[in-house]
């Protein structure tokens, strides 16, 4: 039996379906979760898409953060179940106080579509056990509000807790502090991150490399393995 | 307009006398008398609301549809076409079972009024139509012209086109893929904002704009309507700028992306459920247009009921409610027992959805407002029996002149660093340098089917995950070339987008236009317009690929002065597979670099004449056709067989900047040699057509000339992939990161 993980749709999430397909392309089943239900159906882990959920426009992800569907990822993701934010799913997920800081405007006030080169610096999360420490890697990044910020203190603290998952290499494309692109909370289960692994999955399609599907193998063989 | 006492049919009737503002909506006098002897009376100030924008220019073609008519008398045979000219979009058989609608439209007038708004406005409608089709949308494209590059203005206008495309295509989560920007002082006061869609869908899926069924329910959904885009058809599109005019801000209509991504969401669920009979989206002329074309478009009559439309400003009036612009709104007829799950569908995604009315079994589009009935008319003579002009036209006296200031009696580099200068000058100029600032603020990764974008000759699309079936599409247009000659002109838009479909890997199918001139009372204009699409619908003709729709934009002017006449035109392709897709990029060092075609001295138009000597002169580069379909079946022979690793059209730039964008994109270098016959002035600048520039495999090199050889297709070794400098022996040598320097470093440094 293989891994269920779920994808949840907001109003306004575009990467949806991309992300389902990264998942079947990871050897799991993807399952689709509606935001106006408390229910996730069993799923063993959930994906949060991106996006522009109710359009942004109020602040990113913060009136996701207060649908039905979230009542219960927010319950669950405290009890362990992993939760992988992406983009507007990371926007959702500091909204939601799962994951600390939140994100501004991009410095530089454009939107911004690239391919972005990152550093993986945690490789024990749930979604991050496949890649090696240190590793660089290519994954595309979109967004207009990208810019991560913390407080000094929280940023010493994920510092010192190995929880920043992913830096910017070579080119901080949005002025995020400490050039942070994704963290981990504490215990591991949850990931946010900007840039869109899901649209690195197949070597023909958008960036043209895979490097994005170490975060749907990593998940499956924990949870298969757990 | 009265409204006191409201203005029925019935009042109409009984006070002939009243003056009714039929100038100030945008009509001349003997289309108001022909609106009167149509009804046999005078309208009501809501009939004439309708007249007024349905007749405009805009929406009713009536300067050009006597041209137009040539797109279907000439149109090739081809079992491709499954929907032509006449609905919200044509569609495309692709294989397998799939179809593939696209269509290109403009939003050039208001984007110069409000730049952000403009542009979104335009992304929002042209998705909409694709939509109304049945489909799902998968990709768009913007090409885009603005004034000079180093105009104040146009540090106005283009971040905000940009911002505005970017801000509503990514939020509705399509992939901007393909496009084009270039600047011309004659685009200054009408920058020319189009915007394409494709969408696909399954044959059985396909949608019409048809209201038939009597007692099926009309209804309305999507936004509320509001006061914005008033009279933008009528008002906006059909008159010339003029700065003795008050502004026109609040004409233009504001976009709201979420809104929209809801609509396309709810409207493709309702499909999947087989809930709609008929389906058309309000753009220009609003509620006047959905309603009068469904009905006319359908078997009987309409009734609706004005009072059941969901406003944003209770206070607007009827007329303005039939003639707002409001965006993200869609009319769908419905059959009665099926209306209940239509409405369950809208409120799942959020969106309003009313029923405002019936088909009935008569002719009639009849309104009713408090009770009153205030319009009632033979739908068609408002949706198709607008006016039709033949508008005199003449080949300008400027004409002969024009063309005899012969480009290539310009002066040519006369050593090889003036050579040098002159790629490095042409290389970074605004139209030929870099739009990697602008493309970076389109999202191109969205819904995970894109194999190509921008900068590559076309974008392309995977279609189905499983056979690799995939579609391409490519836009082009040289308005400098169409100035000089538009028969030629546009017949060259064409061999370039066509071209750039088969450079990519893909066979070309269709074409859809944006038709951007200036004003049709202009004699001269007229005749660029008249030339162009005789030019167009021959070469359509020829190449098989028939026009599916398309959109005229007129009245693109300042004053006395009209923009160059540009035609821009939107080939689009499939290809059974896309891995077999060849990108512009050079791939491996070593491999061989082959120019196809034959080069001659033309430079009439060029990029080169531009850049070096602000000229504009001459006659543009030949057409062959036959050349252009030969060229198309080499290049696609040689990606499905593996035989090319790159490819790239040669065109505005001519071949050095071919070379320099495949070697920036691909990090490797080339050394060029110039072959016999050729200079290496005219070898590098010259803008012959029907040419492509390819890298082979040493392996396939044998095969490859074979092919060329066996078709007739002229093909010269010109030179290697190799190291990080692109060199022309004997002449100069640029490195790579000189060239980027120049190339990506123009469009930043004037707008960011």
């Amino acid at each position: 039996m293989t891994a269920r993980i779920g994808v949840v749709t907001f109003p306004g999430s575009l990467d949806d379906r991309d992300t389902q397909r990264a998942i079947r392309l990871a050897g799991a089943e993807p399952v689709a979760l509606w935001h106006k239900d408390r229910d996730l159906h069993q799923v063993d882990a959930v994906v949060l898409p991106g996006g522009f959920s109710y359009g942004d426009y109020l602040r990113a992800g913060a009136i996701s953060r207060f649908s039905p569907v979230m009542e219960t990822v927010i319950e669950q993701a405290k009890a362990g179940l992993p939760v992988l934010g992406i983009c507007n799913g990371f926007q959702i997920l500091t909204e939601a106080h799962l994951l600390p800081g939140g994100m501004l405007g991009n410095d530089h006030l454009h939107f911004i579509c690239r391919d972005q080169k990152l550093r993986v610096e945690n490789t024990s999360s749930a979604w991050t056990v496949d890649y090696s420490a240190g590793q660089e890697i290519h994954i595309p990044l979109k967004n207009m509000d990208g810019r991560y910020v913390a407080d000094e203190y929280t940023l010493d603290k994920l510092e010192a807790e190995g929880r920043v998952a992913f830096r910017y290499v070579d080119f901080n494309p949005n002025g995020s502090l400490r050039d942070i692109a994704g963290i981990t909370n504490e215990a591991g289960n949850v990931v946010g991150l900007m840039p869109h692994p899901e649209h690195a999955v197949e070597p023909l399609i958008g960036s043209g490399r895979t490097d994005g599907l170490p975060f749907f193998t990593s998940i499956l063989k924990k949870l298969v393995n757990a | 307009m009265s409204r006191t006492p409201l203005d029925t049919v019935e009042h109409a009737a009984a006070t002939p006398d009243v003056e009714l503002p039929w100038a100030e909506l945008g009509l001349k006098k003997d289309e108001y008398e022909r609106v009167v002897e149509i009804l046999g009376r005078r309208p009501t100030g809501a009939e004439l609301a309708m007249y007024s924008v349905m007749w405009s220019e805009h929406c009713s073609y009536k300067s050009s549809k006597v041209h137009l008519r040539q797109f279907g008398e000439k149109a090739p045979q081809s079992d491709a076409l499954l929907v032509g000219i006449g609905e919200n979009a044509g569609v495309v058989d692709v294989g397998q079972g799939y179809a593939v609608t696209f269509k290109v439209e403009s939003h050039n007038h208001p984007s110069y009024v409000e730049p952000y708004q403009g542009a979104a406005t335009g992304v929002g409608g042209i998705v909409r139509d694709i939509i109304a089709m049945g489909a799902r949308p998968v990709a768009v494209v913007d090409p885009l012209r603005f004034g000079a590059a180093d105009h104040p203005d146009t540090k106005r206008v283009l971040p905000g086109v940009v911002a505005g495309i970017g801000g509503y295509g990514n939020c509705l989560g399509l992939p901007n893929i393909g496009g084009e920007v270039v600047f011309d002082a004659c685009y200054q006061g009408n920058p020319l904002v189009n915007a394409g869609a494709i969408g696909v869908m399954r044959h059985e899926d396909i949608h019409l704009a048809k209201a038939s069924g009597a007692g099926n329910k009309v209804i309305l959904y999507g936004a509320r309507t509001g006061g914005d885009g008033i009279g933008g058809a009528s008002i906006l599109a059909s008159e010339t700028f003029d700065d003795a005019k008050p502004s026109k801000r609040p004409a233009v209509q504001v976009g709201d992306p979420f809104q929209e991504k809801l609509l396309i969401e709810c409207t493709l669920e309702a499909f999947k459920e087989k809930l709609v009979v008929g389906i058309q989206d309000l753009g220009a002329a609003g509620l006047s247009c959905a309603t009068s074309e469904l009905a006319s478009n359908g078997s009987g009559g309409m009734r609706v009921t004005l009072d059941d439309v969901p406003l944003r400003d209770s206070t607007l009036s009827p007329e303005e409610i039939l003639m707002s612009e409001s965006q993200e709104r869609m009319c769908a007829v419905v059959e009665p027992e099926k209306v209940d799950r239509f409405l369950e569908i809208c409120e799942k995604w959020d969106v309003i959805a009313t029923v405002i009315g019936e088909v009935t079994d008569g002719d009639r589009l009849e309104i009713f407002w408090h009770g009153g009935k205030i319009v009632d008319v033979d739908p068609r003579t408002v949706a198709h029996d607008g006016p039709v002009y033949e508008r005199p036209y003449a080949r300008p006296s400027w004409q002969d002149e024009l063309q005899a200031d012969d480009a290539n009696k310009l002066p040519r580099p006369t050593t090889s660093d003036e050579l040098k200068q002159q790629v490095l000058k042409l290389v970074s100029s605004p139209n030929q340098a870099s739009k990697k600032w602008i493309t970076s603020q389109y999202d191109h990764f969205v819904q995970g089917n894109t194999v190509l974008a921008q900068p590559e000759d076309s974008g392309m699309i995977r279609i189905d995950e499983k056979t690799g079936l995939g579609v391409a599409i490519a836009t082009d247009g040289n308005g400098r070339y169409a100035k000089l000659d538009p028969y030629t002109g546009a017949q060259l838009a064409l061999s370039e987008a066509y071209r750039n479909v088969a450079t990519t890997g893909a066979k070309p199918l269709a074409v859809s236009d944006c038709l951007n001139f200036g004003s049709p009372e202009d004699p001269a204009v007229m005749w660029q317009f008249a030339e162009a699409i005789r030019g167009l619908a021959d070469a359509c003709q020829q190449l098989g690929t028939p026009v599916t729709g398309g959109n005229v934009s007129l009245y693109n002017q300042t004053g006395e002065v009209a923009i160059h006449p540009t035609p821009v035109v939107a080939v689009l392709g499939v290809i059974d597979d896309v891995a077999r897709r060849t990108p512009v990029a050079f791939q491996e060092e070593g491999q061989l670099l082959y120019l196809l075609g034959d080069t001659r001295e033309e430079f009439g138009g060029s990029a080169w004449s531009q850049v070096v000597h602000d000229h504009l002169g001459g006659l543009p580069p030949k057409v062959d056709l036959e050349r252009e379909r030969l060229l198309a079946e080499i290049l696609i022979s040689a990606s499905r067989d593996g035989m090319i690793d790159s490819a790239h059209d040669l065109s505005d730039g001519g071949l050095i900047q071919a070379v320099v964008e495949s070697a920036l994109l691909g990090g490797k270098g080339a050394r060029l040699i110039v072959p016999d016959g050729l200079d290496a002035f005219t070898f590098l600048f010259s803008e012959s057509a029907g040419r492509a520039v390819v890298a082979v495999p040493r392996s396939e090199e044998v095969r490859f000339n074979d092919m060329c050889g066996a078709r007739g297709l002229p093909v010269t070794r010109i030179g290697v992939v190799d190291g990080d400098t692109v060199e022309l022996q004997g002449e100069f040598e640029l490195t790579l990161d000189e060239l980027r320097t120049a190339h990506e470093g123009t469009v930043p440094g004037l707008f960011a």
